[in-house]
């Protein structure tokens, strides 16, 4: 039963890891990331969820893991935005792995420079 | 008997206090090396004085200050204001009906220290900040509405239609309930609030009540200035002068 578990376990493998069909995603500046990405995929929710309790009830902006730093690097150079677009940073991977993002029904998903030339 | 237990707790309190003394600065490095500043503390509690002898009657400029600092449609965008438009800070006119005095003033979120928005809220959305700003954590707001009855001064808003293009500093969203942060934001990185910096006439003085060497708390000292509906006991942030 264990054994065929794992057999379960590796063929949900997400294809990213193993490496075939992978989600081409518009990485924006791009650069070095707060944490090493194979991590971060797995991990960012737990980071966001935590600096955001952090923010809102304590008043501490400056953390690392903070959304707008997301956004900052990783937005689309080509229009601003996380979201938007099938190959859009945030929006690409969701669809791929068919998780809705909540985010962005409040927080804008524009870099904040882009968002403040706009007005 | 007695001796033995004095000395027993003697070296309990020593080595209790060796172990916070070695203790404390690794916990302050780990904030450190985390980039964390600390966070906002109850020594603060920022407030407000309204001089009603400087507040223009008709002009509005805190209120466009405050729709524009925190993406508030406010009538700009929509082509006028729509019924369900949030409205985070309003300018009410009074009228002494036997004298004929006439009174302009910005009405918005009292910020109380006893705020009844908080005691009612069932998932702990409503909060008060340890620096005494009452705020709404969207994240958990269901958007039921309790905390627009019960406070006192209608200083809440509830976002009813969808929003888009939110000002990546002020994040706002339909269903949940919301109202005037005193520009948390600005706050944290030592600006003051947009309606205070933006009224021409200086009549929104910000600034921290319980540092007694502050500005704000020097002209609450000197001069006569009331909270609206002492009588609840809210203890409110903002005051009025001359109301």
């Amino acid at each position: 039963m264990k054994a065929f578990l794992f057999i379960l376990l590796l063929a949900a493998t997400p294809s990213w890891a193993a490496g075939s069909i992978v989600p081409k995603l518009d990485i924006g500046k791009g650069g070095q990331c707060v944490e090493d990405p194979q991590w971060m995929r797995k991990n960012h929710m737990h980071l966001l969820i935590r600096q955001r309790d952090e923010t809102v009830r304590k008043g501490i902006r400056d953390g690392k893991y903070s959304l707008k730093n997301c956004i900052e690097c990783h937005a689309s150079l080509r229009d601003d935005s996380v979201i938007g677009r099938d190959d859009s940073f945030c929006q690409g991977c969701h669809r791929y792995e068919a998780v809705k993002i909540d985010c962005f029904e409040c927080h804008s998903g524009k870099r904040k420079s882009a968002w403040a030339q706009s007005k | 008997m007695s001796n033995i237990n004095v000395q027993r707790r003697q070296f309990l309190k020593t080595s209790v206090g060796l172990a916070a003394v070695a203790v404390a600065p690794g916990m302050l490095l780990f904030e450190a090396a985390h980039g964390q500043s600390a966070a906002v503390s109850s020594k603060v509690r920022w407030g407000m004085l309204i001089d009603t002898a400087n507040c223009t009657d008709g002009c509005n400029d805190c209120v466009a200050a405050c729709n524009k600092g925190n993406g508030l449609a406010g009538g700009l965008n929509s082509g006028g204001l729509s019924p369900t438009d949030s409205q985070w800070m309003r300018k009410v006119e009074l009228k002494d009906m036997r004298g004929g005095r006439t009174l302009s003033l910005p009405m918005m979120c009292q910020h109380c220290e006893h705020p009844p928005c908080v005691d009612v809220c069932p998932t702990g959305a409503s909060f008060k900040r340890a620096d005494g700003i009452v705020l709404v954590d969207r994240h958990r707001c269901i958007g039921c509405r309790y905390c627009m009855m019960a406070c006192p001064y209608k200083a809440r808003s509830f976002v009813h239609e969808p929003l888009h293009d939110q000002n990546p500093d002020v994040p706002r969203g339909k269903g949940t309930v919301e109202s005037c942060t005193m520009c948390v934001q600005r706050i944290d990185r030592g600006q003051q609030p947009a309606c205070a910096e933006a009224c021409p006439n200086k009549a929104i003085l910000f600034g921290n009540l319980n540092d007694p060497e502050s500005e704000i708390a020097r002209r609450i000292r000197t001069v006569a200035s009331v909270q609206v509906r002492a009588d609840l006991g809210l203890n409110t942030a903002i005051r009025y002068q001359g109301l």
